[in-house]
């Protein structure tokens, strides 16, 4: 049976289909048969003919193994983890660990340049840059990103509360959520970004159309 | 001359050693020359050579434990704070010295200890597993050529662009690794998983989500680049590498691979690695559209009148390139350059092209066409296609290089703001 499983495995893939999550779109059916998908390395696929069902390299991870490294945020705000934080402990933080590379408030300053994005719309902008506000189309990857990327100095080096504060912090001063909101796992994936509705996946599929 | 050497002689004790010789010819100024093909070359001249005149009449060194560059010849990257690119203008073919490849990183090159290196799997799979270094390579290994590209490979704006400045974020090495296939056969991977997370262990965690399609069509983790361990700026000791897709997909130190049935909408492949398209900003563009330029004669190279083998690099990562065309005459009319063979899939190919020039003011160009039937567009059909406002990623214009009269060669900025 389990072997069985396991040459279902290397024909699976003319079954597939991307379905992309978080309400949005189709991206294609994928009809063709393995000879198709693999045909440029059909010498080595028949050599698996040959292939035990495992090779017994490797080993089991453990849960503990997975917890730890396992820290991505999905759009529907599995991963994120317990506590909550604030808009004014985040905009406490940000002002002593961000501003430095992304600017006071989150904002371009006129004739210089940041070592790092600014993170805040501001529509005054003359470089129309792209932030949070304008370009992130969703909230739980500004949990995800600053977790486990900054800051840039210090890379997770913030705890699970001070994540959820700057992150409160930021989308406030975007303005897309409430000055005395409260974050946590169950509200931010709930956060309609502005910029989402722009987003569309890529269908283009090669041929002579340049698009 | 002779002056020189009492010189050296003084400073190592009486005795000219090799070492002496060879650093005092990397220290000498780098002048720019024409040589008789024509061909402009920065070489590494010494001021007052240690080199002896007639190597007939004296014994060189022995063999070394390593093979270096020949003192005459200093190609090198051009580094910026986040990216370094390579010197498309000095190679004669297509596989990039591993020394040479570009670098893209986002938290700097991690160090890790190959000892201590593992590969999570885990997520829709039955048995989630941690791979050693040691365990990835005693599975059934591949081999193969292919390009990576970075998708913001596009500068513009002056005149004075070598094509290391406008495209360098592009190079070509032989990749060795495990299949991902072979990978995701042995931890028995959920026939309803439609999408990886691949994640590195740089300091900035980097993150993708890819279609499983893909893993299961000719995603390899490599170890091997060129022959040898993979280099640490290239993702030692263990990388995704996902055939003509954008390189930041490729994610560098791989360290975990979450199998499941839905893109994260990572940093990477939202708010970066995303454009403007006529008012929508599109996402998950994987593959790299077919493009090309002509390396020589390339600014600042200078050209004399007469036969001229332009020549350069034509790739696509939707699989092989059929024709590259070469304008001599700014774009009027058309002709098939020669490709090298054999013509590899999804991997740089080099094209040549005989012309004779007659000293008057053109400018040249080329296009390349891949086996899809797309052709390598101009900018004008870009911004036709997409709206003003392009954005940094995923642009595979026509490069044109002006001929001067006097020989010289300029690139062409265009602006279309």
């Amino acid at each position: 049976m389990k072997s069985a499983k396991k040459i279902k495995l290397v024909s699976m893939s003319g079954r597939l289909c991307l379905v992309i999550t978080a309400g949005v779109m189709l991206v294609g059916l994928l009809a063709a048969d393995i000879s198709g998908l693999n045909s440029k390395y059909l010498p080595l696929l028949k050599d698996t003919t040959k292939w035990p069902a495992t090779f017994g390299f490797g080993r089991t991870a453990t849960v503990s193994e997975v917890v730890k490294w396992d820290i991505s945020i999905r759009p529907d705000g599995k991963g994120l983890p317990a506590g909550d934080g604030s808009v004014s402990k985040g905009a406490a933080i940000y002002t002593l660990k961000c501003a430095a590379c992304h600017g006071v408030g989150g904002k371009e300053i006129p004739g210089v340049k940041l070592p790092a994005p600014a993170l805040v719309s501001d529509t005054t902008a003359k470089s129309k840059p792209k932030t949070i506000g304008n370009y992130w189309p969703y909230a739980t990857t500004l949990f995800d990103y600053v977790r486990r990327a900054m800051p840039y100095n210090l890379p997770g080096s913030l705890t699970d509360n001070e994540v959820y504060s700057v992150t409160a912090y930021l989308l406030s001063a975007n303005k897309i959520i409430q000055p005395d909101a409260i974050l946590n796992a169950q509200n931010l994936p709930k956060i309609i970004m502005p910029a989402k509705k722009l987003f569309v996946v890529d269908d283009r599929k090669g041929g002579p159309e340049v698009k | 001359m002779e002056k020189e050497q009492k010189h050296h002689k003084e400073k190592s004790g009486g005795n000219i050693t090799r070492r002496t010789m060879i650093g005092g010819a990397v220290a000498a100024a780098i002048i720019p020359m024409v040589s008789s093909f024509t061909k402009y070359i920065q070489a590494g001249v010494p001021v007052l050579s240690p080199v002896i005149d007639d190597p007939t009449k004296k014994i060189g060194p022995g063999p070394g434990k390593l093979g270096k560059r020949s003192p005459f010849e200093q190609p090198v990257k051009k580094p910026s704070d986040i990216s370094s690119r390579s010197p498309l203008q000095d190679f004669y073919s297509t596989i990039t010295p591993s020394d040479l490849h570009y670098e893209r990183h986002h938290a700097g090159i991690p160090s890790i200890n190959p000892n201590q290196y593992e590969l999570l799997i885990h997520g829709m799979v039955e048995r989630p597993m941690k791979f050693s270094l040691t365990d990835l390579k005693r599975f059934p290994s591949f081999t193969r050529i292919c390009f990576l590209e970075c998708s913001g490979n596009f500068r513009t704006g002056k005149e004075e662009l070598t094509p290391q400045d406008i495209l360098g974020l592009t190079s070509q090495s032989e990749w060795t690794g495990v299949l991902l296939s072979t990978l995701l056969r042995e931890v028995g991977v959920s026939d309803k998983a439609t999408w990886l997370i691949a994640e590195g262990s740089d300091a900035a965690v980097m993150t993708r989500s890819i279609p499983i399609k893909k893993a299961l069509d000719d995603a390899i983790i490599a170890y091997g680049q060129n022959g040898e361990a993979i280099r640490p700026e290239q993702g030692y000791p263990a990388r995704l590498l996902l055939p003509g897709w954008e390189g930041n997909t490729c994610v560098k130190w791989i360290r975990r691979i979450e199998v499941t049935d839905q893109p994260y909408m990572t940093r990477e492949e939202t708010s970066k690695y995303t454009y403007p398209v006529n008012g929508k900003i599109r996402m998950f563009s994987f593959e790299m559209d077919a493009r090309s330029i002509i390396t020589f004669p390339s600014f600042p190279q200078k050209v004399e009148k007469g036969w001229i083998e332009i020549r350069g690099i034509a790739w696509t990562g939707r699989g092989k390139i059929i024709k590259v065309e070469v304008s001599t005459d700014a774009g009027r009319t058309w002709n098939t350059a020669r490709l090298q063979e054999p013509v590899l899939d999804k991997a740089h190919t080099y094209f040549r092209y005989l012309w004779q020039w007659n000293g008057e003011a053109t400018e040249i160009l080329s296009r390349a066409v891949d086996e899809t039937g797309y052709t390598q567009p101009s900018l004008k059909q870009l911004v036709d296609a997409r709206g003003n406002d392009l954005g940094g990623y995923h642009l595979n214009p026509v490069t044109s290089w002006q001929i001067k009269p006097d020989g010289s060669v300029l690139f062409k900025p265009e602006n279309w703001k």
